[in-house]
């Protein structure tokens, strides 16, 4: 076993790499010149000169390069330019708010969508399969922001249920002590219940847009894998046998069909951390899509490069990951290999 | 949660005449719903099976034979449903039966296995939970005795070494041994009723004879019955009591297996019969007695201009094929399957065999699957490389000739392929004209304008109706697909065609006139066959010298008569030994 | 049992066969009227790109005295926060954004097309290089990408199309190296090389043409994607620059009213965004019926 995940390990490098040059060239290509901003409106030639030859920017592509290789092997991110802090201190601190929501909205969605899925597929035909293919293509066809935006509208100026979309928790709460970064997690577990009831209320709309955004491919592919799977030959074998209608459904079908929902988890996870630039604008949630999106708009390259060197390797992390639990489920990967 | 134990049903009394029959399905009417309306597949059958007796239920594709036991089960897709007649089995009315009766019933009290065994066990389930699931749905034993009874079930299948195999997945075992965990499944709960449906397709001969030994001792064993569903006559001849014969949804013939074989009443069973390939009968004899004489029975061979040599046309010296074999480092396939040698970091699929072909012959190659017969059509087909040895052809060096490069050469003209798979070898863009006018267009030579004139020319040869040749091959049978692929062959008149199981895929009177066209074809236009198949019957019929392999090497050559006749090689022997003879 | 079914009426009886695809579309819309509906919203859509600009009551950049004014009889959509008529923004902005996802869809057809069916049918080195670009594209995450993207090139529309062209390579890429995989041994490919076919012709002219009909379920359901991620860019600025009409960026300009309660400056633009993609998605799945009707969803 430990030998599939180091050789999973190895196929990553060459992907790290890549990814690395990448966003190296991608944040080099950026219109603006930092050093002007840098400098400020009353700045001379000199003055900017100094400046870039301070930041390194005068010198050659690859020896530019080269230094920012070596830096990120020290963990260093570089400094945002617009606030002087480290990249990676910022990137560490806002990183658990975009984990928490992107989590919670996964799980929820998950949790809706697989048992839909399965029951659609079940029941064929039935008022519940339409329903589940309308939801899911009406699911894919809202644009994330919009449907944050809706939500917001009905659920908080409408019905007055939520609170108002301005972050993580309202003005009267403080965080809760620090041990995942995790709010919701955090204030149960320190018993912290004004805390934990004003950080999920927060944490709900932004969680239902992420969730209602990933329902369909979820949905849809459980759908699909368990209808290929009831009409396979070893279901047939199964019934044949009079296995009863829960073990045929649950034990023979159900495990089958997951392994392509697996695989697509890792699609959904692209699409989620997408998705949650969007979310974070809209419910202002200081995560580091939120950081990366102001910075963006500054010309700002550092933390932008920063955080599509975090993404990248969040999600290489996350598919790896799903390698491994795919592998766990299915012994034909495990032993073949 | 412990579960009652059943009592099983009441047994049918002992065979004798006048005794309630265990199955008595009477005027059964199975239809579909599909697309085009509704579609009868079985129409007013009856079909009665004693207490241990051997039924077999054979027919063609489409005979609604799987269909009729998938009814009797309850077991048919959503868009079938039975429309009339009775089912009873033992007493009970299985066709109105509440669903959780008829779930109780299968598997304990009758039971099916199917083609295809590995695709029928669960791919990520071990093969000893498998049986274990099916022993607790019936609550035939408690959970600590299961295990056990799962291992002994895995010993009386003759898989060796249960203890370990119990543990084994499917992908881990041979076709022949899952089909073993099927009947293990099948038999478990000791059934009175076994429906085999096509149990043996897809497996090698002798495979195919050792799972049906099985079955049949395990069910005499217990006493049971059998219901076993085939197109095979020999196979029916050999193993069942009594053959119902189903033709297009309707019962035919039901007689004992001896009257059946000997005096069928029936015409389209006195045509089955003949079309059957068995030892003692030529190509003719396959077709219907009034069947019209084929337009093509110009005996004369046209003798062709050659290189200016004489010798055979085709000359295979020393071929060896490697492939490299996929290194497994995991430490779990130690305990399974044959260890390979350390060192072997290739798989010798062709281990250098030698062999000839002369002008106008036409040679079988036959073995099991992995013998190597397939790697050796496609290396002188020059659609891929050998990795030593000499390939001459008419003279010329042709193994020296990259595979890739050989399709622009005149010499591809000379030697052609009929494929197994008619399905699979036409293009389902391409209209049939159009897949017939490909070779022509791309080698032939001739104008333009003249190209339809040339398809027609050779639809006529082989007897496929004019008009087909606008159709796209979903709109094709089987038999005018075949004729497609016959007639692309021959299209560029070559010397040489190789034929890869050509009748493979297609029903035994399809097959009987497709095998009488390619000898009609092959005399008329001088050409040499190497004829690729697992099947000596056919072989002996159509061949002149045929060729065993074995593992990549020759074990056998010579005439076809000598080597089915009096074979030397003691693998021949058990080849031939495997096939099941129809008593005829 | 589909095989008995099919031989229960043998081929000789049935009806003369038409080849016509009209008539099987005919019939597929016919019996699925939801993508008969959506045939006909796509209808909508094109006329409002075609001539919208033309027929709509007001300018869609002209401001006016009427700001932030609820839908009403002269403003259908009502008036945002310059005034402007949110009705003939909204009609004039289909044409960007259907412009913007029909460029990208046709470019990335064609680069992602011919990379994944040369990769898939030749293997080797083809597949190993478009792999890595594949893998490297894929290591991030889409929409993070076409940002960075977006970003580093600077905000117009080509670069819009470029880098949805983009991140949608890896998804291409892998239908069609799939589909040509699939069929890169099969029996009549190796008919064609019989044939005299040399490897490129067979490349375009056998296996090309089979895998269209699935390529063009790609097309359609990619459209939808394209076009919310046009809007996505728009919407955290770095898409089209104001005060072009585009759906996405007047849903950003909207997005701070909608707490104070001016829902319609938001929400027109937004459902229509909801209803092209909705469209879009639907015909990919009407499209699909047509093709391969064994792999309904």
């Amino acid at each position: 076993m430990f030998m599939t995940i180091g050789k999973r390990l190895v196929t990553v490098i060459p992907t790290v790499i890549g990814v690395v040059v990448v966003t190296f060239l991608l944040t080099r290509v950026l219109p603006g010149d930092p050093a002007v901003y840098f400098a400020g409106p009353a700045a001379t030639p000199q003055s900017i000169a100094d400046i870039r030859k301070s930041l390194g920017l005068d010198r050659s592509l690859p020896e530019q390069f080269v230094r920012y290789v070596s830096d990120l092997a020290h963990g260093n991110l570089g400094n945002s330019l617009s606030t002087g802090r480290p990249v990676v201190t910022e990137i560490t601190s806002r990183l658990p708010a975009s984990a928490e929501l992107t989590l919670s909205g996964l799980l929820l969605s998950i949790a809706i969508a697989v048992p839909l899925g399965i029951l659609a597929a079940v029941k064929q035909g039935s008022w519940i399969d339409h329903t589940c293919r309308v939801v899911t293509t009406a699911g894919v066809s809202l644009p994330v922001f919009f449907t944050g935006l809706l939500l917001v509208y009905v659920f908080y100026f409408l019905l007055g249920w939520a609170p108002a979309p301005i972050g993580r928790l309202d003005a009267f709460a403080t965080a809760p002590p620090q041990i995942t970064g995790f709010y919701v997690f955090d204030s149960l577990v320190s018993g912290n219940f004004e805390t934990f009831r004003a950080s999920l209320s927060q944490l709900i709309l932004p969680a239902l847009t992420l969730c209602i955004f990933s329902l369909a491919p979820i949905a849809r592919m459980t759908r699909a894998s368990m209808l290929a799977v009831l009409s396979s030959d070893f279901v047939r074998t199964a019934r044949a046998s009079g296995l009863d209608t829960r073990t045929v459904i649950l034990t023979y079908a159900f495990r089958n069909a997951m392994l392509p929902v697996v695989t697509t988890l890792g699609m959904v996870f692209s699409f989620l951390l997408g998705a949650n630039v969007l979310v974070e604008k809209v419910f202002a949630w200081p995560g580091i899509g939120s950081y990366a999106v102001e910075a963006l708009l500054q010309s700002d390259f550092a933390p932008v490069q920063g955080f599509v060197l975090t993404m990248a390797v969040l999600y290489i992390v996350l598919n790896l990951l799903i390698d491994i639990i795919y592998g766990v489920i299915d012994p034909r990967v495990r032993l073949e290999g | 949660m412990a579960k009652k134990l059943h009592k099983p049903l009441a047994p049918a009394l002992p065979d004798a005449s006048g005794a309630r029959p265990l199955l008595d399905i009477k005027d059964l009417t199975v239809e579909f719903v599909t697309r085009r309306g509704i579609v009868r597949a079985v129409e007013h059958v009856d079909i009665t099976v004693a207490k241990g007796e051997t039924l077999g239920i054979v027919g063609e594709s489409g005979s609604g034979k799987s269909v009729t036991s998938y009814a009797m089960m309850r077991i048919l897709d959503r868009a079938g449903r039975i429309a009339g007649g009775s089912v009873m089995f033992s007493g009970l009315d299985l066709r109105d039966a509440p669903e959780d009766d008829m779930r109780d019933l299968r598997g304990r009290e009758m039971s099916m296995i199917f083609q295809n065994p590995r695709a029928a066990l669960n791919p990520i389930r071990k093969i000893g939970r498998q049986i274990e699931d099916v022993l607790l749905q019936h609550a035939q034993v408690d959970s600590e005795a299961v295990s056990e009874r799962a291992i002994d079930m895995l010993e009386q299948v003759r898989i060796a070494r249960p203890r370990e195999r119990y543990h084994a997945y499917p992908f881990e075992l041979s076709g022949g041994m899952c089909q073993r965990v099927v009947i293990a499944l099948a038999l478990a709960c000791r059934p009175q009723l076994l429906i085999a449906d096509e149990p043996t397709t897809g497996l090698d001969v002798t495979t195919q004879k050792a799972v049906m030994d099985l079955v049949v001792d395990l069910t005499r064993e217990r006493g049971m019955s059998t219901i076993l569903i085939t197109h095979d006559l020999g196979l029916a001849a050999t193993y069942c009591d009594r053959v119902t014969v189903m033709e297009k949804g309707h019962v035919v013939e039901n007689a004992k297996s001896d009257v059946i074989f000997k005096k069928p009443s029936h015409a389209y069973t006195r045509k089955l019969m003949r079309a059957t390939p068995r030892p003692g009968v030529s190509l003719r004899d396959l077709l219907p007695a009034d069947a019209p004489k084929p337009e093509n029975a110009v005996t004369k061979i046209r003798s062709r201009k050659s290189n200016g040599t004489q010798g055979p046309l085709l000359v295979v010296e020393k071929l060896v094929k490697e492939f490299p074999r996929n290194s497994s480092s995991a430490p779990w396939t130690k305990l399974f399957g044959p260890k390979p040698p350390p060192e072997e970091e290739t798989f010798r699929a062709v281990d250098g065999i030698s062999f000839s072909i002369a002008r106008g012959e036409s040679v079988g190659l036959v073995g099991e699957s992995g013998c190597g017969k397939s790697t050796t059509s496609t290396m002188v087909m020059r659609l891929i490389d050998r990795t030593s040895g000499l390939i001459m052809f008419d003279g010329d060096d042709i193994g020296e000739i990259p595979a890739r490069n050989f399709a622009k050469l005149p010499l591809r003209k000379r030697i052609q392929m009929v494929f197994q798979d008619p399905t699979d070898s036409l293009n389902p863009r391409f209209t049939a004209g159009r897949a017939i006018a490909d070779p022509i267009r791309q080698l032939g030579g001739i104008a333009a304008n003249k190209v339809r004139e040339r398809c027609e020319e050779l639809a006529e040869q082989v007897g496929l109706p004019i008009d087909l040749l606008d159709r796209f091959p979903h709109q094709l049978s089987g038999g005018q697909k075949a004729r497609v692929g016959i007639a692309r062959a021959i299209a560029l008149k070559p010397d040489l065609i190789i034929l890869d199981e050509p009748t493979a895929a297609l029903d035994v009177s399809v097959q009987a006139v497709v095998l009488n066209l390619l000898q009609d074809l092959k005399d008329s236009l001088g050409m040499s066959y190497l004829f690729v198949s697992h099947d000596l019957n056919v072989v002996r019929l159509l061949c002149d010298r045929v060729i065993v392999m074995r593992a990549g090497q020759i074990v056998e050559e010579g005439p076809t008569e000598r080597v089915m006749g009096r074979p030397k090689a003691d693998y021949t022997r058990d080849l031939l030994a495997a096939i099941p003879h129809p008593p005829l | 049992m589909t095989d008995t079914v099919v031989r229960a009426a043998p081929p000789s009886a049935a009806k003369p066969v038409s080849n016509s695809l009209l008539r099987h579309a005919q019939y597929v819309i016919s019996e699925n009227s939801v993508t008969g509906m959506a045939f006909g919203l796509f209808l909508l859509l094109a006329l409002c790109a075609l001539i919208g600009p033309y027929v709509v009551p007001y300018d869609p950049l002209a401001s006016g005295p009427a700001t932030l004014s609820p839908p009403s009889l002269s403003h259908w959509f009502g008036t945002d926060q310059t005034g402007r008529d949110i009705f003939s923004r909204v009609v004039v902005a289909t044409r960007l954004d259907m412009i913007i996802a029909l460029s990208s869809v046709a470019l990335v057809f064609v680069m992602g097309g011919l990379a994944g069916i040369a990769a898939g049918f030749f293997g080797g080195w083809t597949d190993r290089i478009v792999g890595r670009i594949s893998d490297t594209i894929m290591a991030f995450p889409l929409f993070v990408l076409a940002m960075g993207i977006v970003a580093a090139l600077g905000n117009t529309v080509t670069n819009i199309v470029i880098a949805t062209a983009i991140i949608n390579f890896p998804l291409y890429v892998r239908v069609a190296r799939a589909e040509a995989n699939v069929r890169r041994e099969a029996g009549f490919v190796q008919a064609a090389r019989l044939s005299g076919n040399g490897e490129y012709r067979i490349l375009l002219m056998h296996i090309l043409p089979n895998i269209m009909p699935i390529m063009m379920v790609q097309i359609s359901l990619t459209m939808g994607y394209a076009i919310l991620n046009a809007a996505g860019l728009s919407f955290i600025g770095l898409g089209v620059r104001p005060p072009t009409p585009e759906w996405g960026i007047m849903v950003a300009e909207g997005a701070a009213n909608i707490i104070s309660g001016e829902w319609w400056i938001a929400l027109f633009p937004g459902a229509a965004l909801m209803i092209a993609v909705f469209c879009f998605n639907l015909l990919g799945d009407g499209l699909r019926d047509l093709v391969d009707p064994q792999r309904r969803t």
